[in-house]
């Protein structure tokens, strides 16, 4: 049973890259392509979910990734109320489920969660009234589809296609949500060649299994490569015998000028942001002719309207108003 | 109160017993085990024809949740609930609210299990005070008080307080439990480090927190020789450790739990929160060297690790629910599901169940033989039945197994001689 697709085959929830299919993420990335087109004209709304009422519920914080829903929720008219629920609060009493409850009292139409517990997405999905979809916008270790979208989004707009790509993912891959979101799209839509480079250290156990090559040295890893992700780097790794040093890491993985020219002439440098310049990258990189960075922010509006509002579109589809 | 189980199958391996024959009890005891018994006058007639007749189950980890945690179970509710699996002897851990580590608490423990009548409850002492790994527990007070044996469920991270917790529960011929696990390799994780862990982003935790934890307290159990007892192993690497000092003659026992050789890491499948158990469920691999390590005698106890739950307890996000399973009632059928899976003989599968775990305890449970207390189960073989979680006896419904087909339930079970469970009223009466 999968909780994510209702019984036509269409999203219903978006809460992980698991058991998604090729069709559905290559839709993903079709209807954001049109709502791309949207978001770049001067009058920036439809109306497709007005009256609806979209909830961001985030329980760790969060800038980027809780503004570009709000945009894209409001772009696709909706009503967005934004809730920020500190997790030392929640844990004073409150559990999860009754959270849930409350605020589907207030009629919400749809929950857009963040939560650092793996799985509280699914969670909150098996539990949710049946006319209330769930997106998720990160949840601990495991997922978070919509920036592994919005990547592939990236991707697609300067390759075009998946199949002939090498694709290189550089950093903590152990704590990544984004990471393994990635891995997972990037292996459903065809892509060639998956790699990873981290130390041992960062590498969850058999990782292997999710299909990807491990690398331990950047060079290696990065050869022929057509498009660099690099991750960001939580500085608490330092204090948990993880990495040695900021300035080791980066001798040894930060990507720089020069040993981005043992990748493909044409690779694009992506990053999940916000960056930490002379740690993951250097500034030149960053800001360099190749980084594709700034323009991952603008696609992740047009990705999360095409996610909000196909899983909006399921559900008054199973109500019967077709 | 006389009464003679008839014609039942007697298995009873402490005594190499497993024939057709008669249990003759009186009095709370059993009085004899034959054809006939002369002059014997019972008041009641259990025909057992078709039936397996057993020693009671003796069961060396299940928590009741009294004292501290009364609102997800009590003494009464989980010895009555032992009573309706064919348990009648249970050992609690040490980490009840208070924990036990005076002999009041021991004292309280076992008073609440004589009250509620079901079964023979057994309280472990605390081998350091308060868990905390510190200073040593009142070991020789807890003993006098009723403990059965010494445990630290908080693993001890200081190998010197560990050694000399050894040496003076040595002293007073007491055996040491340990769950064997590395805190630091556990780091907090909730399922083995593994390809679920990586799939579904939860904290691992890796083989080598336990076979760690093995190899270090095996040197230690070399240095001061005492009775040390591993309970709950869940790697096959573990046991294997544990073959290999065995056979070097270390005096070392083990258990494992009845869910822990049915299910893996894959049963979790997405988050199921049933399946959140401390030791993690492991690998296929690991499922199948517990299983070998039980066929060869190097586990010697099979015990239900209960631990009942009230529903909140496992509705949360599964890093954040509770860990355990309600396990009295599947600890019986998941133990017999050896006999066709593993050709475990009928009689080393009680044995497991029985006398084994009796035999480390030292208490003189788990056997028929004559002048023994008289907990008795009698189980039908054949019975084919579906657990509904709903329909536990257990204050917990905490269970991964719901809806599972079994074959094999206990359908009349005696404790000290008197019928303290019968799985419906028409249920074998004479």
């Amino acid at each position: 049973m999968n909780l994510q697709v209702d019984d036509k085959g269409r999203l219903r929830h978006f809460l992980s890259i698991d058991g998604l299919d090729r069709d559905i993420l290559t839709d993903i990335l079709d209807t954001a392509e049109s709502f791309a087109g949207v978001t770049e004209q001067s009058i920036k709304k439809v109306p497709l979910l007005r009256g609806k009422t979209i909830v961001n519920l985030f329980f760790e914080p969060s800038t980027r990734t809780r503004t570009t829903f709000e945009l894209a929720a409001k772009r696709l008219s909706a009503d967005v109320l934004n809730i920020n629920i500190n997790t030392s609060s929640a844990s004073k009493g409150e559990t999860l489920l009754d959270t849930l409850r409350n605020l589907e009292a207030m009629h919400s139409d749809m929950f857009v969660v963040r939560h650092a517990d793996s799985g509280a997405a699914n969670f909150i999905a098996s539990h949710a009234l049946p006319h209330v979809s769930v997106i998720n916008a990160g949840d601990g270790w495991h997922s978070h589809p919509t920036q592994a979208m919005l990547d592939m989004f990236t991707i697609r707009r300067h390759k075009k296609e998946f199949k002939n790509l090498k694709v290189v993912i550089v950093g903590d891959i152990l704590h990544s949500r984004v990471a393994r979101s990635q891995i997972l799209a990037l292996n459903t839509l065809g892509t060639s060649e998956v790699r990873i480079v981290a130390p041992r250290t960062l590498i969850p156990a058999k990782i292997e299994s999710l299909g990807v090559h491990v690398h331990h040295d950047l060079e290696s890893g990065i050869r022929d490569a057509d498009v660099i992700i690099m991750l960001r780097l939580q500085n608490e790794r330092m204090k948990s015998a993880l990495l040695p040093s900021e300035h080791e890491y980066f001798h040894l993985y930060g990507l720089t000028e020069e040993k981005l020219s043992a990748a493909r002439p044409d690779a694009i440098v992506m990053h999940p942001g916000p960056i930490n310049r002379g740690i993951e990258m250097d500034s030149q990189v960053a800001d360099g002719s190749r980084s594709v960075i700034l323009q991952q922010v603008s696609y992740g509006i047009a990705v999360r309207m095409a996610v909000m509002s196909m899983a909006m579109r399921s559900q008054q589809g199973s109500g019967g108003q077709e | 109160m006389h009464i003679r189980i008839r014609n039942g199958r007697v298995i009873d391996p402490a005594n190499a017993v497993d024939a057709q024959l008669d249990v003759f009890v009186a009095d709370g005891k059993i009085v004899a085990v034959g054809k006939e018994m002369n002059g014997f006058q019972a008041d009641e007639e259990i025909n057992a024809d078709g039936h397996w007749v057993i020693p009671g189950l003796v069961d060396l980890a299940a928590r009741m949740r009294e004292p501290g945690l009364e609102h997800k179970a009590t003494i009464a509710s989980e010895t009555r609930a032992a009573a309706a699996s064919g348990i009648t002897t249970l050992c609690c851990p040490p980490d009840t609210l208070p924990i036990i580590d005076t002999p009041a608490v021991a004292e309280l423990i076992q008073k609440r299990a004589e009250q509620a009548g079901f079964a023979n409850l057994h309280p472990i002492a605390a081998l350091t005070k308060g868990l905390q790994g510190e200073n040593l527990s009142e070991m020789a007070s807890l003993k006098n008080a009723g403990c059965v044996a010494v445990y630290n469920t908080i693993p001890l991270a200081n190998t010197q307080i560990q050694r000399l917790a050894m040496e003076y529960a040595a002293t007073h011929n007491l055996i040491v439990f340990i769950s064997p696990v590395d805190p630091w390799l556990s780091n907090n994780g909730c399922v083995h480090e593994g390809r679920v862990s990586t799939r579904l982003g939860l904290p691992g935790i890796p083989t080598a927190a336990e076979t760690a934890a093995v190899a270090r307290d095996l040197a230690l159990v070399e240095q001061v020789g005492v009775h040390t007892h591993f309970t709950r192993i869940s790697t096959a690497r573990a046991a294997r450790m544990i073959a290999r000092a065995q056979y070097d003659g270390l005096p070392v026992t083990a258990d494992v739990c009845a869910h822990q050789f049915h299910l893996t890491e894959m049963d979790i499948c997405e988050y199921d929160s049933n399946c959140h158990v401390i030791p993690p469920f492991r690998t296929q691999r690991d499922l199948e060297g517990l299983r070998e390590a039980i066929s060869q005698n190097v586990i010697q106890a099979i015990c239900s690790d209960h631990q009942p739950h009230e529903p909140d307890a496992k509705l949360a996000p599964f890093g954040s629910t509770l860990p355990g399973i309600s396990a009295l009632e599947t600890l019986l059928p998941l133990s017999l599901r050896l006999i066709d899976e593993e050709n475990l003989p009928v009689s080393e599968t009680i044995r497991r169940i029985t006398s084994g775990p009796a035999n480390i305890l030292n208490t003189g449970a788990g056997t028929l033989g004559t002048g023994r207390q008289a907990d008795i189960c009698i189980m039908d073989p054949e019975k084919i039945w579906q657990l509904s979680s709903a329909d536990m006896v257990s204050h917990g419904h905490n269970t991964p197994f719901a809806n599972w087909e079994f074959k094999g339930k206990a359908v009349v079970t005696l404790f000290k001689g008197r019928v303290v469970y019968r799985h419906n009223q028409n249920t074998l009466n004479g």
